[in-house]
């Protein structure tokens, strides 16, 4: 069946039209419907007694995954042919340049390079928040689309929690692209997400200098394991600390030393201010030789000790929001916050906290004093926020400060909760008799209502009101 | 067609009925009872009559351990179950024991094989806890699907393209696709006693049209059946491990 399928033939109400492409998995053609308006493409498995049973098992991986999944991130799915009989996948063409052909001409600018990949993170956490794991993320799989988002492609390797994984013990082809690979897909897990963020350092890397951290796809796999990567600034002197420090934080040979969500990677791809900077962003050259060799000799322990064990995947750490109102700094309600986020913080050790502040939009002044120009009234106002946060005794890893200029705080809150993938927003509740506060209504309300992630509105009991 | 799978009733009178009630207000038409309805609980009677009026009008049954048991004494059971073997026995009517005794060990139904324990030796109760395992029994049984219980946990193991087993733990509720053109093994839990610290009652249904599985979890009132166990005087840690799924 899948042999004849040919530009011309009809299958199941599908015209299909012109080969686009022909892959180790198939071949893929445009395809359109009487009735749908919707550019689609078509994706068919070789099949036949010569043919390796991997492209049939990716081809099968996939159509049974994508049916799962629905985002802006990722391909709609349209239909699928029964796998025994006509196995076709149909989908919507996603408009766009790959990252493959955007990169043919050379690597980015760093803060270039650090906007791609944010809008890759914002992807892959889509996907990641799905239970579903890409594990063969590379340049060719990503589509840089016209409105600045990315889209992901082919999910032949994936993984996908609520369903068996049919490459679960194919150790033979259950690795990804070489150049990409996370060390666990060499060792043999397929259930961590984390996996993909380390590709993402690959590719951070690759869009930064041009080249593959741990050498072209020939080299041997293991090599990540313990190889150290030259330092992107070395290659590169124009890249900031910050970049540095995300690419080679992505490129923790062990999982829990990496960002633990692609939602944080995102976050400090658009907040360089905001990260933490540690010896990886000021490393300034590779391990020397004993070091690379002690690396060597624990990575073939641990080797030996994963693939005995397996590893376990952590579970994402979620982020929480506190709208704090530095421009009233005694206002009661500030306590009751600061208990209420106490409290959330005492649940776990996982949470990272996001305090933010929102300012009214400040002049472009000179003054005389700090306290008069725009950069010192922003200054003022972390200041503040770091004074208010210091109480809950967080590392300074887990928490970052923000103080945003808006004349419209319940947008400009909202704005950030869904741009950083915020998993739970806090913030105090209006009071019932103070007028001049009537503002904390408004965002109390508007931010209940339209955020897309749950709000804890905090409440103070209010004193002297006579109860019945 | 819908076929409710359940195993391991366990004469539970309350999970029983409401893994029942779940499954014919999700659209099973079939039911298939994979062994082991006594042992361990308080209401053998009851959970006999169910299941025999069951097959009367056209559902499967095997025979589990516990029910081979009640007729070949307590050869196959480890120490813990004999304890409340001899209780069952006694609370069986004649024709019920007959009834269990009548049960055979394992059927096939055109690409379906219903067993308690393994398809390659059914009455040797083995429990499947290795891919290995999985596979001789899938291979065993030459059907595309077989459908067991006697582990207490839900464990769906499949053929893979180079004739490996994998397991997959599947998410209550979740719909999986079981295409047939591979083969599966599915284990369907616990619906009287269940072991993973989850007290709620376990079963699946089959959709033989969607070639779909899923797997589900049932709340019931395991407080009350803890209750009736201990009234019966059946050793205390039989109530315990109700109220604590373990």
């Amino acid at each position: 069946m899948a042999d004849r399928v040919a530009p011309g033939s009809v299958i199941d109400g599908f015209v299909v039209g012109r080969h686009l492409h022909s892959g180790a998995m198939g071949n893929i053609f445009e395809v359109t419907r009487p009735g749908l308006d919707t550019p689609m493409i078509m994706k068919v498995p070789r099949m036949g007694p010569n043919e390796p049973s991997e492209g049939m098992i990716s081809f099968e991986t996939e159509a049974t995954i994508v049916p799962a999944l629905s985002s802006p991130h990722l391909p709609h799915f349209i239909a699928a042919g029964d796998l025994a009989r006509t196995p076709y996948l149909v989908v919507e063409w996603i408009d766009g340049m790959s990252l493959e052909e955007a990169l043919g001409s050379g690597p980015f600018p760093p803060l270039e390079a650090a906007r791609v990949g944010a809008a890759l993170a914002d992807a892959l956490h889509s996907l990641h928040e799905q239970e579903a794991i890409h594990l063969d993320l590379k340049p060719a799989n990503i589509i840089l689309k016209k409105d600045g988002t990315v889209a992901l492609i082919d999910f032949g390797f994936a993984h996908h929690t609520r369903f068996p994984d049919l490459l679960a013990e194919e150790t033979r082809f259950g690795a990804g692209s070489k150049a990409y690979v996370s060390p666990e897909q060499i060792q043999g897990t397929r259930e961590d997400p984390r996996s993909d963020l380390f590709s993402l350092g690959v590719i951070l890397y690759e869009m930064v200098t041009g080249r593959f951290p741990f050498g072209e796809p020939d080299a041997d796999v293991r090599n990540r394991l313990w190889l150290d990567p030259a330092p992107p600034a070395v290659l590169v002197p124009e890249t900031p600390p910050w970049l540095q420090e995300i690419i080679l934080r992505c490129l923790e040979p062990r999982a829990e030393r990496r960002y633990q969500s692609a939602a944080h990677v995102a976050f400090d791809l658009r907040n360089p201010e905001q990260v933490v900077l540690t010896a990886r962003a000021r490393k300034s050259r590779r391990l020397g030789i004993m070091q690379h060799a002690r690396r060597f000799l624990h990575a073939r322990r641990e080797l030996d000790v994963r693939l005995r064990q397996g590893s376990v995947p952590a579970g994402r750490p979620p982020i929480i929001m506190v709208a704090v109102d530095t421009a009233h700094p005694d206002d009661e309600r500030q306590g009751a916050i600061q208990r209420a986020t106490q409290q959330i913080l005492s649940l776990s050790q996982e949470f990272r906290v996001v305090c933010v502040s929102v300012i009214r939009s400040v002049p472009l002044m000179d003054g005389a004093l700090p306290s008069e120009t725009a950069s010192g009234i922003h200054f003022e106002h972390l200041v503040r926020l770091r004074h208010w946060v210091e109480p809950l005794r967080m590392p300074v890893q887990r928490i970052s400060l923000h103080a945003i200029e808006s004349e419209n705080p319940a947008e400009a809150l909202l704005e950030f909760a869904n741009r950083n993938h915020v998993d739970l927003i806090v913030l105090g509740a209006p009071g019932p008799t103070r007028p001049d506060r009537s503002w904390w209504r408004s965002v109390a309300s508007t931010v209940t209502a339209n955020a897309q992630c749950s709000v804890h509105v905090v409440r103070v009991a209010e004193r002297g009101t006579a109860r019945p | 067609m819908i076929i409710a799978l359940l195993s391991d009733l366990h004469a539970n009178l309350e999970a029983v009925q409401a893994c029942l009630r779940h499954s014919t207000e999700r659209g099973a038409e079939r039911f298939a009872f994979l062994g082991d309805l006594v042992g361990y609980g308080a209401d053998p009677e009851a959970v006999v009559d169910i299941v025999a009026d069951h097959v009367a009008r056209g559902a499967i049954v095997v025979q589990g351990n516990h029910d081979a048991a009640v007729t070949n004494g307590a050869g196959g059971l480890n120490d813990a179950a004999a304890e409340s073997l001899e209780w069952t026995r006694d609370a069986l009517s004649p024709s019920r024991r007959a009834f269990l005794a009548s049960l055979p060990l394992i059927v096939r139904e055109n690409d379906i094989c219903f067993v308690h324990a393994t398809a390659d030796a059914p009455e040797r109760w083995a429990y499947i806890e290795t891919n290995g395992a999985a596979r001789q029994s899938i291979e065993a049984a030459g059907t595309t699907y077989t459908f067991g219980g006697h582990v207490h946990q839900q464990v769906l193991y499949f053929h893979t393209r180079t004739g490996k087993v994998a397991p997959f733990h599947p998410i209550a509720a979740s719909p999986v696709p079981v295409p047939s053109h591979r083969r599966w093994h599915a284990i369907v839990g616990s619906v009287g006693q269940p072991r993973d610290g989850n007290p709620a009652a376990a079963y699946a249904l089959f959709d033989t049209a969607s070639e779909e599985m899923t797997f589900f979890r049932v709340a019931y009132d395991h407080i009350a059946t803890a209750a009736k166990i201990r009234r019966a005087s059946l050793p205390e840690w039989l109530a315990a491990r109700l109220e604590n799924g373990i």
